[in-house]
């Protein structure tokens, strides 16, 4: 390339390029520039060789390292399934005063319970227990089937209205849409019902209508609700003295629902979920602020949960 | 390229001349011309012995400093310097600093900064003749390659001849040395960020992270390359501080100069030849033979200069051969240069406004350090609200809310806490551990953040709207108190 021409000027070596009398300087390209350049050429050619780099027809070249990110990802999963078993394992097996002595196993319950409630509750539920019409706030102290961890846990078991055979299953009648009640009547259950409850300081309920539903309350109501409104949670009746109503709180809705009385679905999440993660969920439900003490402590094993009778009757009268 | 002719002069008997030219001078360097190599040559005297101390004492404290230990207690760490970025904590002897207590950092670099303007306006670059590791570690490099290779004209002499056993010898002796000092170099950083015996048993056992060897690795490389082979070109294109410092130096400022009034006209000089009518300096390029930066001093301050005074050693030790006073280079200001051309004495002002000003910011930022550091708290209080549900009715018509503490006890001990509100008519606490006053009494673990989730109920008929809210925590012990602030929601009818 000795008879490449020289720009006078510069003493640097021109392309041979030119255009309107403009020629182009051959300027080197800085060493280090150039340097880093061949390395990355080297590097490329040795990925080619280690990592998986060129589509061939459906598939690609392995490289001989073997790399691939879905088998890590599937070896990151097993090994953290397998790290948490043990935690899982004790706590499925401890009991109330067990967890609560238990720095640690409250922990894992609280992060775990979170995460499957993120997952699967929130939806209806809300976060952090929120709730929504229909969907009964889990933050508070009102338990339609009972709040002590175990009760809970059973929810989140078999479900409600789930068709899991040992559902907790309750079905108010829809008084109005079924014609159970003249329009007149569901009017003053209304009424009667806005009088026993804690609403009746901002409802004003009236109270000749309010004595007249009294009358229908004892007859159609007071089996499930209690003669005083106060609930039975071994029949899933709500108390109806607070001011907390689970289809909201207004006239029209409190008439709404002794017109068609509505209940929801829970799923029953016995086969979804291991023993652990329910006991995980249920402490985390539990912890939300509403839990109440236990009752009857939690049995060690989970398995030995017997149903209680009471409970799966939706038509039956009680037992006791 | 042109290469001048290198000979060597000084074997000739009473002449003290030398062959070196300022290869890094702004003139000299031309854009796309390949670095021509320096070969500074040995200088001997104050200043030289002033540096190998310096490079002694610096190159101790970087190695010695992570081995030092200091007792905080059983099962504690015990290095007096670490930065754990595991347990995110800053050791430093006496002090444990937190990540949220990052500000004492910040105030130490800022005395840092302050530290360099006072010494620039001073003393010139002083920190890049003496201190900086880019100064001690090509120092250190050049050390070794003179030890190996020879001084300047055996080195010179060696890279002109052609490939031998012997030459090949020296060479890769010379590289292994480096690779191993430079190795040594990030090993020693590594032990800053974890405990050093048993990283470096880890590290030789191979039972180290691979993030250790990345570093390592890392400054293995760039200390090899930065010290060994680029050397005055970091400072020449690399660093800012040449450009920076610029700022720093006024006419007062003390900085290695070349008294041109008192050496000029320059000239050679024989034995015997009268000095009247010329001046002291006898051109014999000493001063740009023992330059690591490859300039001449006599051109003036110019930005490769590192103020490293090696230059002053060599022409005090011709002008004490040739007889005439010494410090025709000297640490000296431009107002000195300026003085002497209109005659004038001498005239040094160390202190001025500029360094009074920045002894002044010294001493406040230090001041306020220390008294940030004897009043710190090791106890504190922070507080989240939950937000959903933003409140939380409840069945007798109460209204709750929830909260979330973080307690943070900075001192090595376990501390038990009471936590009590204020500042909402009737709000109590719902908490595990209520004690007859209906506080929650809590441990907050040792040298850790304890989280505790607290429910605060106020009464039925709370009005609608936000309520100022405030959390205190108190150490029953020593009644050290933690105060946040916070805020209770209450919604209206369901």
């Amino acid at each position: 390339m000795a008879d490449r021409e020289r720009d006078a000027v510069s003493g640097t070596e021109t392309t041979g390029h030119e255009w309107d009398g403009v020629k182009e300087l051959d300027t080197p390209l800085p060493r280090w520039w150039l340097y880093i350049f061949y390395a990355c050429i080297l590097a490329a050619i040795i990925y080619w060789v280690l990592m998986p780099a060129w589509p061939i027809g459906n598939g690609y070249t392995k490289g001989v390292l073997g790399f691939s990110d879905r088998n890590n990802v599937a070896a990151d999963v097993s090994n953290l399934r397998s790290a948490r078993a043990p935690m899982y394992e004790r706590l499925a097996a401890a009991s109330t005063a067990e967890i609560a002595a238990d720095p640690a196993l409250q922990e894992f319950a609280r992060a775990a319970g979170e995460s499957v409630f993120g997952d699967y509750c929130r939806t209806c539920h809300g976060a952090g227990g929120a709730g929504a019409p229909g969907y009964p706030v889990l933050a508070d102290d009102v338990w339609i089937w009972g709040g002590s961890l175990a009760d809970i846990e059973h929810t989140l078991r078999v479900g409600i209205r789930s068709g899991h055979p040992e559902a907790r299953n309750s079905m108010m009648p829809a008084f109005g849409r079924d014609g159970l009640l003249t329009p007149q009547q569901v009017g003053d259950v209304t009424e009667h019902v806005i009088s026993i409850s804690a609403a009746r300081t901002r409802l004003d309920p009236n109270g000749a209508s309010a004595a007249r539903g009294a009358t229908i309350y004892q007859e159609q109501c007071a089996a499930c609700h209690g003669p005083s409104g106060a609930g039975d949670r071994t029949l899933g009746a709500p108390s109806l003295n607070d001011d907390l109503w689970l289809y909201g709180g207004s006239r029209t809705e409190i008439r709404r629902q002794i017109e068609l009385g509505r209940g929801g679905v829970m799923p029953a999440w016995e086969s979804r979920f291991d023993a652990g993660t329910l006991r995980a969920l249920a402490y985390y439900v539990h912890e939300m602020g509403g839990g109440e003490p236990d009752a009857i402590p939690v049995p060690a094993t989970t398995e030995t949960i017997a149903p209680e009778p009471a409970q799966n009757g939706q038509a039956t009268a009680p037992l006791n | 390229m042109t290469k001048t002719t290198l000979i060597d002069t000084t074997a000739r008997a009473g002449d003290l001349a030398i062959d070196a030219r300022a290869v890094n001078s702004k003139e000299a360097r031309a854009l796309y011309q390949k670095r021509e190599q320096i070969y500074p040559k040995l200088a001997q005297g104050f200043f030289r012995n002033l540096k190998w101390a310096a490079m002694v004492v610096l190159l101790g404290i970087y190695y010695i400093t992570p081995w030092l230990r200091w007792d905080r207690g059983e099962g504690r760490v015990d290095q007096a310097v670490l930065v754990d970025f595991e347990g995110r904590r800053f050791y430093f002897f006496f002090l444990e600093l937190w990540p949220q207590e990052v500000y004492y950092i910040t105030g130490l670099l800022i005395l840092a900064s302050f530290a360099i303007f006072l010494s620039s306006a001073l003393f010139g670059r002083v920190w890049c003749g003496y201190a900086c590791p880019q100064t001690v570690w090509t120092d250190l490099y050049i050390y070794v390659e003179r030890a190996i290779e020879g001084d300047r004209n055996a080195r010179m002499r060696l890279d002109k001849a052609p490939m031998s056993l012997s030459k090949a010898g020296k060479k890769v002796s010379k590289h292994l040395i480096w690779i191993l000092i430079a190795a040594a170099t990030g090993g020693a950083w590594v032990f800053y960020f974890g405990d050093a015996p048993t990283l470096f048993r880890n590290i030789f056992t191979g039972q180290a992270d691979p993030t250790v060897y990345l570093f390592i690795g890392i400054l293995t490389f760039t200390t090899y390359a930065l010290a060994g082979t680029m050397r005055e070109q970091v400072c020449t294109y690399m660093c800012p501080w040449p450009r920076i410092q610029a700022a720093m130096i006024d006419k007062d400022a003390l900085s290695v100069t070349y008294r041109a009034d008192r050496g000029e006209p320059r000239g050679a000089h024989k034995k015997g030849d009268t000095w009247e009518g010329r001046g002291d300096c006898i051109d014999c390029r000493q001063c740009v033979a023992v330059c690591p930066q490859g300039i001449d001093i006599r051109d003036g301050d110019q930005l490769e200069c590192i103020n490293c005074a090696l230059c002053i050693d060599a022409c005090d030790e011709v002008m004490e051969k040739v007889g005439r006073p010494k410090g025709l280079i000297a640490y000296d200001s431009y107002a000195n240069l300026e003085r002497r051309q209109q005659g004038k004495g001498a005239r040094y002002k160390l202190i001025r406004p500029r360094t009074i000003l920045y002894g002044a910011l010294m001493t406040i930022v230090a001041a306020l350090m220390i008294y940030g550091l004897a009043t710190r708290h090791t106890l504190s209080l922070n507080v989240i609200r939950d937000r959903s549900p933003p409140f939380v009715r409840l069945a007798d018509g109460s209204i709750r809310n929830d909260y979330a503490l973080k307690l943070i006890n900075m001192t090595d001990q376990p501390r038990r806490v009471q936590i009590s509100v204020a500042g909402l008519d009737g709000a109590r606490l719902l908490a595990p551990a209520l004690n007859a006053e209906g506080n929650v009494v809590v441990d907050a673990n040792a040298d850790a953040v304890t989280n505790v989730r607290i429910h605060v109920v106020a009464p039925p008929g709370v009005s609608t709207g936000s309520h100022d809210l405030s959390f205190t925590i108190r150490d029953s012990a020593t009644g050290e108190v933690a105060t946040s602030e916070s805020a209770f929601l209450a919604g209206g009818a369901p």
